[in-house]
């Protein structure tokens, strides 16, 4: 009986001690991110991006996402304590988007601006949409393909998934450019690994063995492209072109000693950047672009250090 | 021990009985309502009345998990399938009403059945092919994810074709009497599937095998009893209580999204662990599993409230569920 009380006594002080010194200065405006994930590197830099304009700004932020991109049930209820905090803003990545709907009404109800970023929501509700535009960012991948196997020959991509946004944006927007623009390259095909490493490796092993004279492989994501080069090195293949998307340790790895020619990144850091700066804006009654291009980049070997380039990057 | 207490040893371990139980719930009651407090006080937002319609909505799917979970869980057992099976009956509801274009009651009677036949093949594999519960239910998680995706073609299915299917969960008939009080009815549907499992477990044939096949199965099957029976109707309750699961996150999110379930079968475990029921069986109550979801359930909303870094929250909901046990293996050892 004696332990028992004790124990609780034990937890409720300990809880209070450790967050009592937590509860708020609340002298700051605050402006909660719930992104589409947390764990990832990629989440991670759009963080990173957030903080630094937060610290810019002199707003609160904080970021939280679900542990994969499936739990579109705990995202939402992420949203739901994030509105319970009075926020003076809201950044959101929507996992999908009609499912949150009633939550982004509720803020827009209370005039919380709401800035969707990295995907965006089927909705009038966010002011603004910080983004990558993956159709472009594609098409480039497209151009430096060809012109690394000399505008002819087959070619096939390894994409993430064919429902996600990101997913069929870059996709199209690879096989688009190469039909309007390098008549003369071939894309045998487009197969799937959902972005998952191993799943990836098999789909590229399969590509590479049923066509011994394919000239270049693009890959649309970080799994993608990190299946694809293990797909390479394990079979030894050789002179065939491997274009990929973001960074990541193995990716700019493989990009330094030449068995990737080059990728295609995003902007993440760019990405959070804008977010937080967009939803200040919004606060300070500043007219908002419906889309916030943050911006992509070709790298290489060549200017992988290049500062600009280094920025962007993440391990 | 003296003559006395012999001659009242029937008479006092019922009594024991009942204040053991007593007592596992006031526990879990008691660390419930000291969150609540340290959290109110911690932060001027978290006690507000959106705010606790937050935590009771998010409580709502975990809780009904948590509920079929326990009845599987006092017999012995353990079901590792109820996040992917409540999926797998979100999307039979969607084939059916958004698919099929089916008038709403028969998708969810749809998805309540189709759990209850999951459940049966379940306890099927136990019971009759003498698979062990960890196992069967591990194969039946996979099966179902499997199946959730073939069937949907790994897209969400919306239900914009059957109006009233999103109120279901997001709806508040208690709103709609006392404007005061808009618990969504998805809070409701959970205490009535708590209500309806406590009596079963309480007051029922059914209910006192699932409580002696836990504490002593061997003993049950030699009084002449067919524990297999037993058992496969058991996991088919079980299973049915997920296909209501099922309908709840459906509506929740207006849609039924295939690839979601996986992992919230540990949540709906935790729940029931923190409420007292023991996992080896005989012993728990469902008023014990429904505040061991809040606890959850506040826990993370109330860390969250208070902006507590989202990797510090995963640390200190761990250690919150051992201390939970914990407290739970201190007070067996006194009783």
């Amino acid at each position: 009986m004696l332990s028992r009380r004790t124990l609780l006594g034990a937890v409720a002080a300990t809880a209070m001690v450790a967050l009592a010194p937590l509860a708020h200065a609340e002298d700051q405006l605050y402006i909660p991110l719930i992104s589409k994930g947390f764990q990832h590197q990629f989440w991670q830099a759009v963080k990173a991006g957030a903080e630094q304009a937060a610290k810019d700004f002199n707003v609160k932020i904080t970021f939280e996402g679900p542990d994969n991109e499936t739990m579109v049930d705990k995202q939402i209820d992420m949203l739901a304590a994030a509105l319970a905090n009075k926020p003076a803003a809201i950044g959101f990545a929507a996992l999908d988007s009609q499912a949150a709907i009633p939550l982004l009404q509720q803020a827009a109800d209370a005039k919380i601006p709401v800035i969707a970023f990295d995907s965006g929501v089927d909705s009038d509700i966010p002011l603004a949409t910080a983004t990558t535009d993956n159709v472009a960012a594609a098409g480039l991948a497209a151009d430096k393909m060809a012109e690394l196997i000399g505008d002819a020959g087959k070619v096939a991509v390894v994409a993430h998934d064919q429902t996600s946004r990101t997913g069929v944006d870059r996709r199209d927007g690879f096989l688009n450019r190469i039909k309007e623009k390098h008549p003369n390259i071939e894309v045998v095909t487009v197969q799937y690994g959902d972005g998952d490493q191993l799943k990836s490796t098999e789909v590229a092993k399969a590509i590479l063995t049923a066509n011994p004279d394919i000239k270049g492989i693009f890959a649309t994501n970080e799994g993608s492209i990190i299946g694809t080069i293990n797909a390479v090195t394990e079979l030894g293949v050789k002179g065939v072109t491997i274009i990929g998307y973001d960074s990541g340790k193995v990716q700019k790895e493989a990009i330094r000693n030449g068995v990737e020619a080059g990728a295609i990144t995003q902007n993440p850091v760019g990405i959070g950047y804008e977010t937080v700066k967009a939803a200040v804006g919004a606060l300070k009654g500043e007219k908002l672009p419906k889309i916030i291009d943050t911006g992509f980049y070709w790298y290489d070997k060549t200017n992988i250090d290049d500062p600009k380039i280094a920025a962007v990057l993440y391990d | 021990m003296n003559a006395a207490t012999q001659a009242s040893s029937q008479p006092s371990l019922m009594s024991r009985l009942a204040a053991s139980g007593a007592h596992q719930r006031l526990l879990a009651f008691a660390s419930l309502i000291v969150l609540l407090v340290v959290f109110s006080v911690a932060s001027p937002n978290f006690m507000q009345m959106s705010n606790m319609i937050a935590i009771l909505q998010a409580t709502s799917v975990n809780g009904v998990l948590a509920v079929a979970a326990t009845i599987v869980i006092i017999t012995g057992g353990i079901d590792l399938s109820v996040g992917t099976m409540m999926t797998f009956t979100a999307v039979i509801a969607g084939v059916i009403l958004t698919y099929g274009g089916m008038p709403l009651p028969l998708g969810v009677l749809g998805a309540i059945a189709t759990g209850a036949l999951c459940g049966f093949c379940s306890g099927s594999f136990i019971a009759r092919m003498k698979i062990p519960p960890f196992i069967a239910t591990l194969g039946m998680m996979l099966i179902l994810k499997g199946l959730s995706l073939v069937i949907s073609g790994t897209k969400p299915i919306y239900f914009n074709g059957t109006p009233g299917f999103d109120q279901i969960s997001r709806g508040s008939l208690i709103g709609n009497i006392l404007p005061f009080l808009p618990i969504p009815n998805g809070v409701l549907i959970l205490f009535i599937v708590a209500g309806a499992a406590s009596y079963v477990l309480g007051r029922t044939v059914l209910g006192r095998y699932t409580f002696a096949l836990g504490s002593n199965e061997e003993a049950v099957r030699l009084s002449g009893v067919n524990t297999g029976s037993w058992k496969v109707a058991i996991y088919t309750v079980s299973g049915a209580i997920c296909g209501i699961a099922g309908i709840l996150i459906a509506s929740r999110l207006n849609s039924a999204q295939p690839a979601l379930g996986q992992g919230y079968e540990l949540e709906a475990i935790a729940a029931v662990v923190i409420g007292g029921t023991s996992l080896s069986g005989g012993r728990g109550t469902i008023i014990g599993t429904l505040i061991g979801a809040l606890i959850m359930a506040v826990l993370t909303n109330g860390l969250r409230v208070l902006s507590v870094a989202q990797e510090w929250q995963t640390v200190v909901t761990g250690a919150i569920i051992i201390m939970a046990v914990y407290a739970d293996m201190v007070r067996k050892k006194e009783v």
